[in-house]
């Protein structure tokens, strides 16, 4: 008896959240999709179908094509450096040394704040006034005379979103550091004590050993912080505001949605985002649950 | 082994040095905040202040205190909901699976990574069709797409407890919601904390839904100070003041829970 109960009690249980998960997500992308085919500019939603209009006009955009290349920009800096940075942080770690758990600690708070708290003090720290009205590190490298250091930041034609990127490392190394410190404390200890007997320098060691070990935890570091970057919204809002210079796929879809109203055109943009992150999410999704799979 | 030891002490100059560069931004922002009105001057804004005032933390706090109320009292039933939920449902996937589960979990937490802009502009139609908007609807929000990460974090939890617990509170006549309430909940205690403060953590902090959810009066933390932020007559120190205020409830979670919090971290890549 109470075993027919709990066949049906299961489902029961988890339905409401897989039919909120089943209309939020699909739902919602299915009706994504179905603005981003439409007409729909204004606050009225108008459904008239327009095929891929929306589009093949984002790819004629000159203002999409200036958001690709910030993305590729911000994300090249940041994928790099919070990988870099995260594992020199915690291959030091990994050294035994006292104090680990302090430094740990202090290299993984900015992980507990918000980007917009992040963006409205490192807009600060980047100011790019010079003369009279110089601030924050610009100031401070006058202040220790190093003057070359001096520069215009996110303000910087070009290259703007490299400034940007690196207030996003601030905030994520730690948590690449986190990701590769986890990976370190699964590798056996005896491993490295082989290679020492057989005489291999510790940069040898981390070489070729530790580095091809931890592939794994590159890869879903990658795929994690390459996701987070297509996604870069809230940094920037908070760092420079809606400039045209420092502009992304998710602020044009927020723009172009809120602001001018044009749902279509801010649908495709959302779709075309869906689709990016996707490439990178499903197969490390898949590739993840079959490795447990198999353990 | 000593002389060993010995040589690594070299390796503080880098991670001291590592640790001036995250702690910048705090010292910016903590020694503006504790600056008087009259102490203001770009030319010492990296020197420490003459003394201790509190002006800027009383002007922010007047002006974000309705928001910070606004961020506590949609945060906290948004995290104890969704953590709720994706307990049962890491039970139920973990513990009781029924036909099709395995297919369903992929989906579920495929909902963790999509990027929001592509389920804005339905969520925000079907909030206002529904007549859900303000605090509530952005409750809603964060409990609907705080489900994939909450029921992922409980349910490694929940298989990596052995089968036999199970088994033999099964023999013993106990059902599943008995097995549930009084084997599986009492010891799963720290993956509450765990999937409490992330989900409290990542609400608090987020923005993108705030912002096209809610109008003035609903404003969160995170919409008021952005706001705050970029009007020009906002004094730059009093904003300082404003975003330490903003930070500090997770920054405290941070500070008390880290371990926990590290653990929801590495749950959000998936390793469990």
């Amino acid at each position: 008896m109470t075993k027919d109960k709990d066949r049906f009690l299961n489902i029961i249980l988890v339905s409401p959240s897989i039919v909120a998960v089943l209309i939020f997500v699909y739902g919602f992308i299915a009706w994504s999709v179905r603005v981003s085919l439409s007409k729909w500019k204004g606050l009225n939603p108008d459904y008239t179908w327009n095929s891929i209009n929306n589009y093949i006009g984002l790819f004629n955009d000159p203002r999409f094509a200036v958001d690709v290349k910030n993305t590729l920009i911000f994300t090249g800096v940041f994928v790099l450096g919070s990988l870099l940075l995260g594992f020199f942080l915690a291959v030091m770690l990994d050294q035994g040394l006292r104090g680990e758990g302090f430094f740990r600690s202090l290299f993984l708070f900015p992980m507990a704040i918000s980007y917009i708290v992040t963006g409205v003090v490192w807009r600060w720290l980047m100011n790019p006034a010079m003369g009279s009205r110089m601030s924050g590190f610009n100031l401070l490298f006058t202040n220790l005379g190093l003057d070359s250091l001096v520069n215009a930041w996110h303000t910087t034609p070009q290259w703007g979103m490299a400034a940007i990127a690196l207030a996003a490392i601030w905030q994520m190394s730690g948590y690449t550091m986190a990701l590769y410190l986890a990976g370190l404390r699964a590798i056996p200890q005896e491993l490295k004590e082989a290679a020492r007997i057989d005489g291999a320098s510790e940069a040898q060691i981390y070489r070729h050993i530790m580095i091809p070990l931890l592939a794994p935890v590159t890869l879903s570091a990658l795929i994690i912080l390459g996701h987070m970057s297509l996604k870069v919204f809230d940094l920037i809002v908070a760092i420079a505001g809606k400039q045209l210079q420092l502009d992304v796929p998710a602020i044009y879809m927020w723009q172009a949605t809120f602001d001018g109203l044009f749902y279509g055109r801010g649908a495709a943009i959302g779709i075309i985002l869906l689709l990016s992150v996707a490439i990178l999410i499903i197969p490390y999704i898949r590739y993840t649950l079959r490795t447990e799979a198999q353990q | 082994m000593k002389s060993l030891r010995l040589s690594k002490n070299w390796l503080y100059l880098p991670l001291i040095g590592m640790a001036i560069f995250y702690l910048i931004p705090m010292y910016v922002m903590i020694i503006t905040g504790f600056k008087a009105f009259d102490e203001i001057s770009l030319k010492t804004m990296w020197d420490l202040p003459r003394g201790i005032a509190f002006d800027n933390y009383i002007e922010a706090f007047s002006k974000l205190s309705p928001s910070l109320w606004n961020s506590f009292a949609m945060v906290i039933p948004a995290a104890l909901l969704s953590s709720a939920l994706g307990s049962l449902n890491g039970f139920v996937l973990a513990k009781w699976k029924f036909r099709g589960a395995d297919v369903i979990f992929p989906f579920i937490l495929f909902g963790m990574f999509i990027p929001y802009q592509s389920i804005l502009i339905p969520l925000v139609q079907f909030m206002n069709a529904a007549g859900i908007t303000g605090l509530p609807g952005l409750a809603m929000a964060h409990i609907i797409y705080g489900i994939p990460i909450t029921t992922l974090t409980f349910r490694n939890y929940y298989a990596s407890l052995p089968q036999e617990l199970l088994e033999a509170a099964k023999i013993d006549g106990a059902s599943m919601l008995g097995i549930y309430r009084y084997i599986l909940l009492p010891i799963s205690i720290p993956s509450f904390v765990v999937v409490l403060i992330w989900q409290f953590t990542s609400a608090w902090n987020d923005f993108l839904f705030a912002v096209v959810l809610t109008s003035n009066r609903d404003w969160p933390i995170t919409v008021a100070l952005n706001n705050m932020a970029g009007s020009q007559i906002i004094a730059w120190n009093v904003q300082m003041a404003g975003s330490l205020l903003a930070a500090l409830p997770t920054l405290l979670v941070y500070i008390f829970l880290g371990r926990y919090f590290l653990r929801g971290l590495l749950a959000g890549s998936l390793k469990g």
